[in-house]
């Protein structure tokens, strides 16, 4: 019969009388679990940022209508030459239009559909930017700013002005921070827009747009669908782009591949799109591991060598106990429960200082001209980190515990008393 | 009258470099009550030999019966609870656990062996201190205690389970004259008092005089028992 809570309390007068040897065991323990956690939340959160960053404004399907030579040219459909080696030379785009056909049909259709989670039409517009003399290359985009802003965020990368100043205003435009800039405009100015064909149209800056990638700051602004279609000088049904949201991010790949054999189109997934920013975030991860495992045997083995040492010390008390009835069994799990106390203890202190460190160093100033909308170092506060260190700390603290608590198992009283 | 603790033909041979034959076919019985003392020079293996009778070395020829349950070959588990509730110790360095309280001392092998609750525990526990005169020490950690109470709490420790039998390993070999003679009354008390069997290993011939049996050894065998 095994009588846990005399053993527990054994074990707990055991490290109480020694709590100099104690703490130090439980402190190594501490700074591993608390670097696992500071480093794990910190990772992640700047790994959720720079998801944030590209991820959450890329719509994981999107539609368009790619101008690109057809795969089978006639030759192809020749019966004839059909075993011979067939040479195309210049082979030219099919002529197609840039709208993608039928769209309101086709929105409609994924709209039905359970997996999606939200549709977004664009028109996308090849324009100019005009101020005095000067002409600066731009795009302007169509959106449904409100959709955009609850599908894709699109409102944390207004850094002036407002969404809703966009969609009450049909002569309104969000401009670029770096358009806005070269031609130092600022909200509330007029800004004039000349379509490819010479054109111009004269917009209201409602607000400045800031994604963080001056490239794309440098040519971008956003409209109402509407004001882009007259732009173009085309109907209502001219829909360049289609941007879908999933209910899943891991449906995208299978469901872009039967849009684009269903209708003809050109459907990317996110993952397609970005498939370098998985591979970032896994190796940071590993990282974080390889580094907290590190520092968790380091402290293991600190453990290890505490218990041995103090096997040492105890032999009378484990040839006393022996002696009294306490089987070899109930020996090692008495310095089982000391090195697993160390491990409780350090684990949740380091727990605790993790969380305190984490606190700090999201209150910790991070401005950055490419993340407008992040002020503070991004940190993760997922208690699931939480329950991993502490969990840690049991399962290091237990293997080391193991070997020198075996060795006190075998111990044999007879060789103790007989020494004196 | 009945046997309480017998040993049969025990041989035992420690094979380090060479063979050497410690005990040679020792044979006897300690019968309920009786105050028995084993005496002989040191190496004699009187040692040995109550080690072997406290199923601590279990690597021996022969058998072992304690209340006519045969212990030879029984597991290291099992030979620990036999311990735990039949065999009491007491040790020539009177071993206490020295961060524990001498109450709590007392009262481990009570609370291992798990039959009674921790309020009847303590009481008996307090109970055997008194009689013994120390309970005045009961809460005091056992590392402050001076010698010769030591060892009246080890007496104490090893009355806690109501043991079949007390095995001693020179109990008074590390005391002076005076608490040689109080230890040595305390345990003449509980064999003709409570009726309990107790062995005790001694090389103190005023000791062992007094005692109602003396088995003497000599080069691992029985010279002479006093029958």
């Amino acid at each position: 019969m095994t009588n846990w809570g005399l053993l527990l309390k054994i074990a707990k007068t055991h490290l109480i009388t020694r709590i100099k040897q104690s703490s130090v065991a439980a402190l190594g323990v501490t700074f591993g679990i608390a670097t696992f956690v500071i480093l794990i939340s910190f990772m992640t959160g700047l790994n959720g940022m720079l998801d944030g960053l590209i991820l959450n404004r890329t719509p994981h399907i999107h539609i368009y209508n790619d101008i690109k030579p057809s795969e089978d040219q006639p030759i192809d459909y020749f019966d004839e030459l059909k075993n011979s080696f067939n040479v195309v030379n210049s082979i030219k785009p099919k002529q197609s239009q840039v709208r993608v056909h039928n769209a309101k049909a086709l929105i409609n259709f994924l709209e039905k559909d359970k997996r999606v989670k939200g549709v977004t039409p664009q028109v996308a517009a090849q324009v100019f930017y005009l101020a005095g003399s000067s002409q600066l290359n731009g795009r302007v985009n169509g959106i449904n700013v409100l959709d955009e802003v609850t599908l894709f965020n699109f409102d944390n990368y207004i850094v002036k002005g407002s969404a809703e100043a966009l969609a009450k205003n049909s002569e309104g435009i969000l401009i670029g921070s770096g358009v806005a800039a070269k031609l130092s405009l600022d909200i509330g100015d007029k800004v004039q827009i000349s379509n490819i064909n010479g054109t111009i149209y004269n917009l209201k800056i409602v607000g400045i747009y800031q994604s963080g990638l001056a490239d794309y700051d440098n040519i971008q602004s956003f409209a109402n669908i509407k004001t882009v279609q007259r732009i173009l000088g085309e109907g209502s049904n001219y829909i360049s782009d289609i941007n879908v949201k999933l209910h899943d991010l891991s449906l995208a790949p299978a469901m872009a591949k039967r849009l684009e054999s269903e209708f003809d189109l050109t459907a990317i997934d996110i993952e397609t799109a970005n498939a370098q920013f998985e591979t970032g975030t896994n190796i940071r991860n590993l990282i974080t591991y390889a580094v907290s495992i590190t520092l968790l045997l380091v402290a293991g083995f600190g453990i290890y060598n505490i218990l041995n040492m103090l096997i040492y010390e105890k032999m009378n008390d484990i040839a006393i106990l022996k002696a009294t009835g306490f089987s070899g069994n109930d020996v090692k799990l008495i310095f089982m429960f000391q090195a697993m106390l160390i491990g409780l203890v350090g684990g949740v202190l380091g727990v605790g200082i993790g969380y305190g460190v984490s606190v700090i160093i999201s209150h910790t100033p991070f401005e950055t001209e490419a993340l407008p909308t992040i002020d503070t170092f991004p940190v993760n506060f997922n208690g699931t980190y939480y329950v991993i260190g502490v969990a840690f700390a049991l399962i290091s603290t237990f293997f080391a515990g193991y070997l020198p608590a075996k060795k006190a198992q075998k111990i044999d009283p007879v060789d103790i008393i007989r020494g004196q | 009258m009945k046997h309480v603790l017998q040993a049969r033909n025990i041989n035992k041979f420690f094979r380090d470099a060479e063979v050497f034959q410690a005990l040679k076919d020792v044979s006897f019985n300690v019968d309920k009550g009786e105050f028995v003392s084993i005496m002989g020079k040191s190496g004699c293996g009187k040692s040995t030999l109550l080690y072997i009778l406290s199923t601590m070395d279990t690597n021996y020829e022969g058998e072992l019966v304690l209340n006519d349950k045969v212990l030879t070959g029984r597991s290291a588990q099992e030979l620990a609870v036999v311990r735990n509730e039949h065999i009491g110790f007491i040790f020539q360095f009177h071993y206490l656990l020295p961060e524990f309280s001498v109450l709590e001392n007392v009262m481990l092998p009570a609370k291992k062996f798990g039959l009674k609750s921790k309020q009847e525990i303590e009481h008996d526990a307090m109970e055997i201190l008194r009689r013994l005169d120390v309970h005045e020490q009961a809460l005091k950690v056992a590392a402050k205690i001076s010698g010769g109470q030591k060892q009246r709490i080890a007496i104490a420790r090893s009355l806690i389970n109501n043991p079949t039998i007390i095995m001693g390993d020179e109990p008074t070999g590390n005391l002076d004259t005076k608490n040689s003679e109080n230890v040595f009354s305390i345990l003449k008390e509980l064999s003709h008092e409570n009726n309990l069997s107790l062995l005790v290993v001694t090389h103190d011939t005023d000791f062992a005089a007094k005692t109602d049996r003396i088995i003497t050894m000599e080069d691992g065998k029985i010279l002479s028992d006093g029958l």
